[in-house]
């Protein structure tokens, strides 16, 4: 059939023939989509979580080349550390026994522990040239790859069980919860980035404040990885806590707590913790508010240890903390949280001049990493 | 500075399947070919009298077919240039406790805040590393009564 009888037919067609065309074209697809709707619906959504499995590949690998090329270049290793890289991302830890709860945060703290000397080792082997701070920085780059690769690797799970089995309720589950996983993904890449290269990042910002009132005093070393230094406040003693930087660690902010109120003899009138704390969508970045309680993340040891000594000794803790989400928190520190710092050191002198008298001893406490933050 | 850049996407990674090409490329041809026999159609048979219902149809769908493929094409295009990590500059601010100075530069591997760095040029005191943060220039915020 020519080009021109196609269009001489069709051209031929009346209203009505057109309309019997398009009458059945709309009950097929109506059949259709009554016995496959569910199928197509899968689908789509299947491609979804594929197109996603392609973005986190893409991160998961350049996570794995930006450890070993730090690794490279800081730690000037012997031989190629790629291998030992690869291992490492697949560490695993696996958590104490629940079922008898007594004790259970002691064992906690003992698996961290072996955990952390476990992966310091490795992180020495891998780049024997690096010095502490490197070493620190080194281990939190290797271990936001890790978490990459096991966002990766789990999204991958769901995928491809959702296509094994054709179960759209699998399916249904990796899908809706995407699009939290990918900027959280999307935080660790721009973690690992900040870690390599030594920058402060947004969980930084408590340590900075502690790092502000400190800088100047001579400081000691409380617990592992923590430093304090005795600061004149007003009329008041205050005794300001921090991890250990400019290394990336968080160190032990408890055992750090537990032993200056322990070396006053329990004659600690107030503890201020200052931290990062997650914000809600539609509030400010920086945002500065203030509580009661021990502002601290992580497993849980440390807020424990902290508690268990402020009740020993009867002392009131409050808490000032400065918002922001995920990505914020793990990614280079942004002016916001910068120009934070200094309403913080405000917020904490009122509370420390409304809640004590002079002559009194306080525990100034900035919790999270202090990487790229000194003293 | 260029250790903060961004690094772009590989192509092992950014594939798309050969399958969706074909189906969008045989799609915009058959929409072509609907929009050429339309028009000509309707060339052919503009009088009055005439029925032309079917080039109205095959116009409607050829638009369709073009706007679809189209769609998807771009859609693909902006999903495979969003495969970069991309970090904003971060800038170091660099003061001299004594007499003021400050110098704000590109951050450098070392560099960390509470650092004594080079000596002023103004008084050859030591200068400190009193901030490193990066600016984050934000999109016009859409704006919510709450």
């Amino acid at each position: 059939m020519t080009l021109l009888g196609a269009q001489t037919k069709l051209g031929q067609f009346g209203s009505s023939d057109w309309s019997w065309v398009l009458n059945i074209l709309f009950y097929v697809i109506f059949i259709v989509f009554i016995f496959y709707g569910q199928r197509i619906q899968m689908y789509v959504m299947l491609r979804e979580v594929e197109v996603s499995l392609y973005k986190l590949k893409f991160i998961k690998e350049e996570g794995r080349k930006i450890a070993i090329e730090t690794i490279k270049e800081i730690g000037k290793p012997q031989t190629d550390p790629t291998e030992k890289v690869d291992r490492f991302l697949e560490y695993f830890t696996i958590g104490p026994q629940n079922l008898d709860p007594a004790g259970i945060v002691l064992k906690l703290e003992h698996i961290l522990d072996v955990r952390d000397t476990r992966f310091k080792d490795e992180v020495k082997s891998m780049a024997p040239a690096s010095d502490e701070t490197q070493v620190n920085n080194l281990e939190n780059t290797l271990e936001a790859a890790s978490a990459l690769n096991f966002i990766y690797k789990v999204i991958r799970h769901y995928y491809l069980l959702g296509k094994k089995t054709l179960s759209l309720y699998v399916i249904m589950q990796i899908q809706m919860i995407l699009p939290l996983v990918m900027r959280e993904a999307e935080a660790y890449a721009s973690a690992e980035k900040a870690f390599a290269y030594g920058q402060p990042i947004g969980d930084g910002a408590g340590a900075l404040v502690a790092g502000k009132l400190m800088h100047g005093y001579e400081t000691r070393k409380i617990a592992k990885d923590c430093v304090v230094a005795t600061v004149p406040y007003d009329g008041r003693t205050a005794f300001v806590i921090k991890a250990e930087g400019p290394g990336g660690n968080v160190g032990k902010p408890g055992d750090a707590i537990k032993a200056v109120i322990e070396e006053n003899e329990g004659k600690i009138a107030m503890v201020v913790m200052i931290d990062a704390a997650l914000k809600l969508e539609g509030e400010e970045l920086g945002e500065v508010a203030e509580g009661v309680g021990a502002a601290i993340g992580g497993p849980g040891v440390d807020q424990y240890k902290i508690e268990e000594t402020l009740v020993k000794y009867h002392i009131p803790i409050n808490a000032v903390v400065i918002k922001e989400d995920v990505g914020d928190a793990v990614s280079p520190l942004r002016k916001e949280e910068f120009d934070s710092a200094d309403k913080v050191l405000v917020r904490v002198k009122q509370v420390v001049m409304e809640k004590t008298k002079e002559g009194d001893k306080v525990i100034i406490a900035g919790i999270g990493n202090t990487i790229g933050i000194g003293q | 500075m260029n250790e903060t850049s961004g690094n772009s996407g590989s192509a092992t990674t950014s594939k798309i399947s050969s399958f969706v090409i074909l189906v969008v490329f045989i799609t915009l041809a058959l929409s072509l070919v609907a929009l050429i026999f339309a028009a000509a159609i309707v060339g052919k048979y503009f009088n009055v009298g005439n029925d032309l219902t079917g080039a109205y149809v095959l116009l409607a769908l050829g638009i369709l077919g073009v706007a679809i493929c189209t769609y998807v094409l771009i859609e693909t295009r902006r999903r495979l240039s969003k495969l970069k990590i991309v970090v904003p500059p971060v800038m170091t601010t660099i003061e001299c406790r004594k007499c003021g100075v400050k110098n704000v530069r590109d951050f450098q591997r070392g560099d960390y805040i509470f650092k004594e760095t080079e000596p002023c040029q103004k008084c050859n005191d030591k200068m400190l590393i009193t901030a490193i943060y990066r600016e984050v220039k934000e999109k016009e915020k859409e704006r919510f009564p709450f």
